[in-house]
């Protein structure tokens, strides 16, 4: 598929004797919204780490528009578009969203090493990080620091500091994992409103999420797709009702 | 002048923008260590030493407070410019601002060529391979007698009048507007970076290294330019310890002179700029009070001292004003 932006072939990855990726052949295309499910301890965090670099794969590849990043560091990579989240929020406590999503602009903009000039002369970057916090309703919680921040608004932090990357790739980390039901949904209205011609992925438990939001659902178990397919397909599938939803559906 | 006479910024993006303004506190403080001149002129001499060990804590602000990065050798740099400014001195060339630059851009140096290794830990082996260098360069000192004096420090250093001029009187006047203008030039050098993207990306590195770099912080690139300068702000400090001093102890390369200024820098808080100047001065200040007349107690007051700000106030001397003037803010706001 040439419109393929982001793939693996033969990704392969190991703790100890634990196989946690196993020959992970994965493709997404441009403007995807494509879902990855298995139950807990399946691999699917450690496959974002993969993409992102945090971890380097003992076998395989990872192509980003047909070139090879394998070898990339983790910032080199968010330099070429891919951006992520994380499943427990990772964020910068003492920083107030405004500095956070102000520097992930500058250092998008190559201008985060830039040691002689104030944020006076970054004045466009603030305000356009202003404007994403508004945009994701964070206007009010501009100023605070993020360790005083309610989790909900700590968890649209997350996306929002994704967000100033302005990324080809997009992987959302269980975006909604620890927000109460009743607010998970506008945490996915925003996931919805995002620019069409971002391809993400998310990893999610909520399978009502799941069906609402992703045009294709791909089915890890320890450590290996065993499914691919549209909801319709997975939910009708036998293997998966068995290893997956056959034992609940949260948190199996 | 006053807080309610600006006009008021409109969105929290103004006011990020403006936060590296000039603020009236600032005013007072440095027109306030000029008062010193004319208040205490009997004590210059230890008011000079302040300002110096104030500039060392503050180029360990920038490493320890912003950036996250614990070194306990700072004392490397500091000795390292200290020696070099007063070897050339004693040598020929007793010109201080060159000397002083000199020496500065020597111990950055050093910190350029030893950063790359201290991008690649964290923890013990840090806080190990940091005082393994100042032991290091103190060993070497104490070594090379024909180079640095040895034990008996370096003697023989001269320095000319600065711009020919101004002469390095008994009384110290000198002294103390020559340490207090270059602390002062190299405080808004770290105003200006601690405001800059680059200031905010230390910060970051500092509250989450798992997530900078997932943001595009490229973080070995970060600490080397942060370690630079910080070693060059120490050795621009060391500089002026051998100049006004006209003279070199090996003990500017001690261990201890690494553990002190890091006491200091905790005492008067971290990542606050003024911190470091703040515990300087209650230190020294306190010190030449009390460890002449109880020197028995005086480690054993600072040891108790340093274990309550660290267990009831956090933050320091500065975080304890931070804390009262949010206080009162919010009293007078809930007045309002
Ligand atoms: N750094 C690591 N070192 C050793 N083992 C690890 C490491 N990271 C993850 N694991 C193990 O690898 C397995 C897969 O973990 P991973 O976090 O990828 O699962 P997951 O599918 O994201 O699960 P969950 O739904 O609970 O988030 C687990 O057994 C986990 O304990
Ligand atoms: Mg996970």
């Amino acid at each position: 598929m040439s419109d393929v932006i982001l793939a693996t072939e033969g990704l392969s990855l190991s703790f100890g004797a634990l196989a946690v990726t196993q020959d992970v052949n994965y493709g997404l295309p441009k403007g995807a919204r494509y879902a990855l499910i298995g139950p807990n301890g399946a691999g699917k965090t450690t496959l974002i780490n993969l993409l992102t670099g945090v971890f380097a794969p003992a076998a395989g590849r990872i192509l980003l528009s047909g070139e090879d990043i394998t070898k990339l560091a983790p910032h080199e990579r968010v330099k070429r578009g891919i951006a992520r989240t994380f499943q427990i929020n990772t964020l910068f406590g003492q920083l107030t969203p405004l500095q956070a999503v102000t520097l992930a602009i500058c250092e998008r903009r190559g201008h985060g090493a830039r040691w002689l000039a104030s944020l006076r002369t970054h004045k466009d970057a603030v305000e356009e990080a202003y404007a994403l916090l508004e945009l994701l309703n964070l206007a009010s919680s501009a100023e605070r620091t993020t360790v005083e921040l309610a989790y909900g608004r700590q968890r649209l932090l997350e996306i929002a500091l994704a967000l100033a990357m302005k990324p080809k790739v997009l992987l959302l980390d269980e975006p909604a994992a620890g927000v109460p039901v009743g607010e998970s949904g506008e945490l996915f209205d925003v996931i919805s409103n995002l620019p069409g011609d971002i391809a993400i992925l998310f990893i999610e438990h909520d399978m009502n999420l799941v069906f609402k939001f992703a045009k294709r659902i791909t089915v890890m178990v320890s450590g290996r797709i065993i499914v691919e397919g549209s909801p319709r397909e997975i939910a009708a599938d036998p293997q998966v009702r068995e290893v997956y939803l056959g034992r609940g559906h949260h948190h199996g | 002048m006053f807080a309610f006479a600006k006009p008021a910024l409109a969105t929290p993006a103004d006011r990020l923008i403006a936060a590296a303004r000039w603020r009236w506190y600032e005013t007072a403080f440095w027109l306030g260590t000029l008062l010193v001149l004319f208040a205490f002129p009997g004590y210059l001499q230890l008011a000079s030493q302040i300002a110096i060990v104030g500039l060392f804590a503050l180029s360990l602000d920038l490493l320890m407070g912003y950036a996250g990065i614990i070194s306990l050798g700072h004392a490397a740099f500091f000795g390292f410019g200290a020696y070099v400014a007063g070897i050339i001195a004693k040598y020929g060339w007793g010109e201080p601002l060159s000397g002083m630059v000199i020496a500065g851009l020597s111990a950055g140096l050093l910190g350029l060529i030893v950063s790359p290794i201290i991008t690649r830990l964290h923890g013990i082996a840090l806080l190990m391979v940091t005082m393994g260098l100042c032991v290091l360069l103190f060993e070497a000192a104490n070594r090379a007698v024909w180079l640095t004096g040895g034990d008996d420090g370096l003697q023989g250093v001269e320095i000319w009048p600065i711009f020919g001029t101004f002469t390095f009187d008994l009384l110290g006047r000198t002294a103390y507007l020559y340490a207090l203008i270059v602390l002062f030039l190299m405080f808004l050098v770290a105003r200006r970076i601690v405001h800059s993207p680059f200031g905010l990306s230390l910060q970051a590195m500092r509250d989450n290294p798992r997530r900078a770099p997932a943001i595009g912080t490229d973080m070995g690139e970060r600490v080397r330019i942060v370690y630079t300068i910080s070693a060059a702000m120490a050795g621009v400090a060391g500089a002026l310890i051998a100049q006004t001093t006209q003279f070199v102890a090996l003990e500017v390369l001690s261990f201890q002179r690494s553990a002190e200024i890091m006491i200091i820098l905790i005492l008067g808080g971290t990542g606050r700029l003024f911190g470091g100047l703040i515990g300087a001065a209650v230190f020294m200040i306190a010190r030449d009070q009390l460890a002449t007349s109880y020197p028995q107690y005086w480690y054993l007051g600072i040891g108790a001292l340093l274990v309550a700000v660290v267990m009831f106030a956090r933050g320091g001397v500065m975080g304890g004003f931070d804390r009262l003037v949010r206080w009162w803010r919010a009293r007078a706001g809930a007045g309002r």
